[in-house]
């Protein structure tokens, strides 16, 4: 494998997923690294930069801070930024050279949060990863450490439900993450929290009090899986896109509440040798598109996700990808290829290129342009 | 705007009073704050300066994640190619083949070959040991007729030695080779923009009859190599400087570093390096001072009193710049700045002296994230950073200096913050955009 681009562009990395997931929260979050990651990540990786308050940081790692090992001016750099800006947890990430040289971010964490009193989280990420693992790696900690363990399941008749693995980068800033909320208040659920954009670090601490927990991404279904450990939360998958898969997820929401079972709601697809469409993406909100596509327009649609995922989310025939080579096989046989535009140099001219911008490859440059499919509006989405 | 978290709208530490500020190094180092003022070149901006070029950067996913995306939004990511250092090449040890076979894919794939190909390696390279000789050289014998040079994105290197804008600006010049001199020709290097036509500097070496190259201005690779012909180099920003000498010694080109300035005195001193060089009767820039110093009566006129915030992306000389303006009548109240160039130690000594309740301000320091941005009081900007920072509209947007040298620059720039002061900006949607002046998105 040569992990080559010769043209395309590359996917946000984890530790802009520890950023992003956390971004509303509240904490303060180090990125360990030299330079570079924070104006990538608060660039083209964060729309909230400009507008939202958070507390994303550098560390500015040096090369003699790497040879000597010294993690005390990270440890003492954090703690006087924690006392000056007094945050409700920190978080702290890896990059490359950390790596290299075997930095313990749970120590750092550690030593940090006996220090300042405030809970802290160290996360190995290395920058040589998607940020699906980044986030699915924070979304997991604040599972396991941040919701209250001693959390009652509601018994109202309302059944109540986490949205899980909410970020920009893969729902960008275009109310997609509204009209997800707005879809299940419609159809008389009641949200605890949306993990995590619209939601405050309170409301996170509660998601134990929720009857079910529906897993729009992949970066939500490490916390769904803790969350069903330590509470026995069950978990429905799907991203709710066009009216027919929407209606299903929320059937499957009720019946995953009483039955305590996990449901992927987007399992039922049928795909046949001939391939209409190959759709590259996210797994979930590419299945689910998938879905909808062959549900509402008949089409035959094959996913493929260059990204981590389970293999238990990928419908028997999709694929999963490494990088350019693999893809291209696919785009040469495929009548129609949906993509962000940043795919389009390598679709041959025989495929008919349909635009889906994400936020997690093309960045900003075409944010303007994502739309936003989220149940009936899928409708309105003109490919 | 942003809204503030927690209430705290203390200054300590990121903000401290010229007079109490200490040189070079005014603030404590910590964590670094990144704000969105996004105007300042990078290295792929630079790189791309060399007209058929192609770059490869070989780094992990998340520092690839920034580069690729500046050649994107460039519209320029034909020229771009990435190879991913993933986890299995740290523990085999095969960087050296990854980057030769990933190379050598990318080539095979790319429909036109480039004349010239910047390989970018980065921290990891330099931590793993990367025998980066054997690689350049296998890859020379393997493709004879494509330029190969080495680049760097490795800002773990920052402080030790030079910095990856320096090595970047240097590298630029690498491929020109060793070719007859022309005695009649100049270049200017190291500048990401292009020199102002009227400029002293530039009317000098035109006006004598030499031809004047810079990579700014180059349309073709044969143009680009031209540059090797000309007997001297003309830098005037400091990160540049070591181009020159680079230079100097590897082509015998004679360096002529004539760093930008505010002063008089030295903007005089320095043209009249040039023109001795250049064995021409020393100019009488009478005309000019005066010309600038009109310049400068008529903005105090229109600016009066308004309070000014210079930052150091909108020129090398911000506190030179401060001093101008303060010789001048102007109220410049805060220079944002993290650190203070040597070659600008006078300039921080007198603002000490004759201006000492003007505000230092670090870009990075981790309450710059909260302090008040809306300036409730019309303030003038002079750089993106200052622009974010005060929350004004009303601001100049350069940087690097604009391209403005000399008295002209400073007729230039007065005309310019004329212009700001009375015209307000979208300063969310301008400072925003990456590469200020290369054609971004």
């Amino acid at each position: 494998m040569k992990q080559t681009a010769s043209i395309i562009s590359t996917y946000a990395s984890d530790v802009s997923g520890v950023c992003s997931s956390l971004y509303e929260l509240g904490g303060l979050t180090v990125m360990h690294d030299a330079s570079g990651c924070n104006s990538t990540y608060n660039t083209h990786d964060e729309p909230r930069w400009y507008d939202m308050d958070s507390m994303v940081y550098l560390s500015g790692l040096t090369e003699m801070e790497a040879i000597m090992g010294d993690d005390e001016k990270l440890i003492g750099d954090i703690v006087s930024a924690a006392n000056e800006l007094s945050p409700k947890f920190i978080a702290i990430a890896g990059t490359p050279i950390p790596m290299m040289i075997g930095t313990d971010f749970a120590a750092v964490a550690s030593v940090v949060q006996r220090r300042t009193g405030i809970p802290s989280f160290g996360f190995s990420t290395n920058g040589m990863h998607s940020y699906l693992s980044g986030a699915g790696m924070a979304y997991e900690a604040f599972a396991r450490r941040m919701v209250n363990p001693n959390m009652k399941r509601d018994s109202s008749p309302a059944i109540s439900v986490n949205i899980l693995g909410i970020t920009p980068l893969d729902f960008s800033v275009n109310g997609s993450a509204e009209a997800i909320k707005e879809m299940l208040t419609e159809s008389g659920f009641n949200i605890i929290s949306s993990w995590a954009m619209g939601s405050t670090l309170e409301e996170i601490k509660d998601s134990g009090r929720a009857n079910v927990n529906l897993v729009v991404s992949y970066s939500g279904l490490p916390a769904a899986k803790a969350l069903y450990e330590i509470f026995g939360t069950p978990y429905v998958v799907g991203t709710p896109i066009g009216a027919a898969l929407s209606k299903k997820i929320m059937e499957d929401l009720k019946c995953s509440a009483e039955s305590g079972k996990a449901v992927i709601s987007y399992e039922k697809r049928d795909i046949l040798d001939s391939t209409d469409m190959v759709i590259v993406g996210e797994s979930i909100f590419s299945e689910s598109l998938a879905f909808a596509l062959t549900d509402e327009y008949s089409k035959n649609v094959k996913v493929l996700c260059p990204l981590e995922t389970d293999t238990s989310l990928m419908l028997t025939g999709d694929f999963a990808a490494q990088d350019e080579d693999d893809l291209i096989p696919y785009f040469k046989t495929a009548k129609a290829v949906i993509a962000d535009p940043l795919y389009y140099p390598i679709c041959p001219e025989s495929a008919q290129f349909i635009s889906l911008p994400h936020e997690a490859f093309s960045g900003r440059i075409y944010r303007d342009d994502i739309p936003n499919i989220i149940g009936s509006r899928f409708l309105y989405w003109k490919f | 705007m942003l809204k503030i978290v927690n209430g705290k709208q203390d200054e300590a530490g990121a903000g401290i009073l010229i007079k109490d500020a200490k040189f070079p190094s005014p603030f404590v180092s910590g964590l670094e704050y990144s704000p969105p003022a996004r105007g300042a070149w990078n290295i792929v901006h630079t790189g791309m300066l060399i007209p058929k070029s192609h770059q490869i950067f070989i780094c992990t996913q998340g520092c690839l994640r920034g580069v690729v995306l500046t050649a994107a939004e460039m519209n320029a990511a034909n020229r771009f190619s990435t190879i991913a250092v993933r986890e299995n090449n740290v523990l085999d040890g095969d960087m050296e083949s990854l980057i030769i076979d990933g190379v050598t894919d990318i080539l095979s794939k790319l429909k036109a070959k480039p004349r010239a190909i910047l390989i970018f390696t980065s921290c990891i390279h330099h931590f793993m040991g990367c025998d980066l000789k054997l690689v350049y050289r296998t890859l020379r014998e393997r493709f004879p007729d494509i330029d190969f040079t080495d680049c760097y994105m490795n800002p773990i290197m920052r402080k030790s030695g030079m910095t990856p804008d320096q090595k970047m600006r240097q590298q630029l010049y690498s491929l020109l080779k060793p070719v007859s001199v022309h005695k009649k020709c100049i270049n200017i290097i190291g500048n990401n923009l292009p020199t102002e036509e009227s400029s002293e500097l530039v009317r000098m070496i035109i006006e004598n009859g030499f031809e004047l190259k810079d990579i700014t201005g180059c349309k073709t690779y044969e143009q680009y190599l031209s540059m090797a012909e000309s007997a001297a180099n003309i830098s005037y920003n400091p990160v540049a400087r070591i181009s020159g000498d680079t230079l100097q010694t590897r082509l015998s080109q004679k360096h002529l570093y004539l760093p930008l300035s505010y002063d008089y005195a030295e903007i005089e001193s320095n043209l009249n390096q040039l023109a001795a060089y250049l064995h021409i009767k020393t100019p009488d820039f009478t005309e000019e001072k005066a010309k600038a110093e009109k310049a400068l009566k008529s903005a105090k006129e229109i600016i009066g009193d308004t309070p000014i915030a210079i930052d150091y992306t909108a020129t090398m000389r911000p506190m030179g710049l401060a001093r101008l303006l303060i010789e001048h009548g102007f109220n410049v109240a805060a220079v944002y700045a993290d650190t203070i160039n040597e070659e600008e130690r006078q300039d921080f000594i007198w603002l000490k002296e004759n201006s000492p309740i003007m505000k230092l301000y670090s870009t990075v320091h981790v309450k710059m994230r909260f302090l008040s941005q809306n300036s409730h009081k019309k303030l003038l900007a002079i750089g993106q950073k200052a622009a974010y920072f005060t929350g004004t509209s009303y601001f100049v947007n350069i940087v690097e200096g604009g391209g403005m040298y000399g008295f002209d620059g400073i007729y230039r720039l007065m005309q310019l913050m004329e212009e700001a002061f009375l015209r307000e900006k979208d300063t969310k949607s301008l400072i925003q955009v990456k590469g200020l002046g290369c054609c971004s998105l």
